[in-house]
């Protein structure tokens, strides 16, 4: 199964990392190569084999050059929300991924892209409500 | 009509003192603070200092009765998604956004936007007119027909030279409209019409063949 991965931030690195050991075919795309040391650090995670692309995930031909043509998953996980809306859109609307999955921080705008089809998670919310059931538990 | 600028640089800034001039009722919203002052200060209290892409600074402005959004900040992707909320969420039966990467054009477009202007093409399409060797200059667009008007020069050597237009095989789709020459009245060129040496072309065209008819009418 081929996954791309926009942004190498931590979450999109460790999910890198996590998803190559499992076997997945991983691109992990960052639009700066200094991001691409956390494929390597912290060391007690598995080893990255798997492919890391310098490019904008908004751009298509830097998506093309990722492989997104033939991926079965997309993830975008930028900082920005509105670059994971846009590229996400890009995967789904003009490259047909079967599943694209995307970080949106503002649970408003989350909430919106939802309803218009997207697979989108908000953090805020999501780790909110950890914390709640945390004090309730 | 009520209608919101979003981003107070320097095109939703000139956008917003035409619209203004126009009598419309116009806000800008704009992140910087410094923007925001120096927007204020220059065209009174209408710029509100806010993320024109959040629901809730948008629903803070009333988006819900205004006639049009235009989006024009730098970024291509901010620009997108303020359009897209102002649409889907407040149903702004207009919605305006610049782009800055000519490729997006098509994206914008199949994701529900109802006007995009490339503000790269635009400057490109401008400096092709200055360059006199440029071969072919596009004119106009005709969007939803998916039509285009260009200009060919025909080059001195040209193989179409002595030629009549029913000999020349043009692309499917395109139609030669009017031939402008040197010091004599334009025509409008029938099968018959011979081409001459430095005749500005103007051709209506699919956008599709206009690398073929640039090869054809300049016999390259």
């Amino acid at each position: 199964m081929k996954v791309v991965i926009m942004g190498c931030g931590r979450v999109g690195a460790w999910l890198a990392r996590q998803l190559d050991a499992d076997g997945y075919s991983v691109t992990v795309l960052d639009t700066d190569p200094y991001s691409f040391r956390r494929l390597n650090f912290p060391r007690h995670l598995p080893d990255y084999k798997g492919t890391a692309l310098i490019g904008n995930g908004i751009d298509q031909e830097a998506l093309k050059r990722a492989g997104i043509e033939e991926a079965d998953v997309f993830f975008a996980l930028t900082q920005g929300d509105n670059r994971n809306v846009m590229a996400a859109q890009i995967a789904k609307h003009i490259f047909n991924v079967p599943r694209v999955i995307c970080r949106i921080y503002d649970p408003l705008r989350q909430e919106l892209y939802s309803t218009l089809g997207l697979e989108a998670i908000s953090p805020t919310t999501e780790f909110a409500q950890t914390l709640k059931e945390r004090l309730e538990s | 009509m009520y209608i919101i600028v979003v981003g107070g640089g320097r095109v939703g800034y000139y956008l917003t003192r035409a619209l203004l001039n126009e009598g419309h009722e116009v806000l800008v919203v704009e992140q910087n603070p410094a923007i925001c002052e120096a927007v204020n200060d220059e065209l009174g209290s209408i710029c509100y200092r806010g993320d024109g892409c959040e629901v809730a600074s948008l629903e803070e402005i009333g988006t819900a009765r205004a006639d049009m959004l235009i989006a024009v900040t730098g970024d291509d992707e901010d620009n997108l998604v303020s359009c897209q909320v102002a649409k889907h969420k407040f149903n702004v039966p207009r919605t305006i956004a610049r782009i800055r990467n000519p490729k997006n054009e098509s994206l914008f477009k199949k994701l529900g936007i109802d006007v995009t202007i490339s503000s790269t093409n635009i400057i490109l399409e401008h400096i092709e007119e200055e360059v006199p060797t440029h071969p072919i200059t596009h004119l106009f667009e005709i969007r939803d027909k998916g039509l285009e008007i260009v200009e060919v020069k025909i080059p001195p050597g040209s193989t179409t030279i002595g030629k009549t237009v029913k000999e020349i095989s043009l692309p499917q789709g395109s139609v030669l409209s009017l031939i402008i020459r040197k010091a004599r009245k334009p025509i409008v060129p029938t099968g018959s019409t011979v081409i001459e040496a430095e005749d500005q072309i103007i051709a209506l065209i699919d956008p599709e063949s206009e690398e073929a008819l640039r090869t054809t009418l300049r016999g390259e």
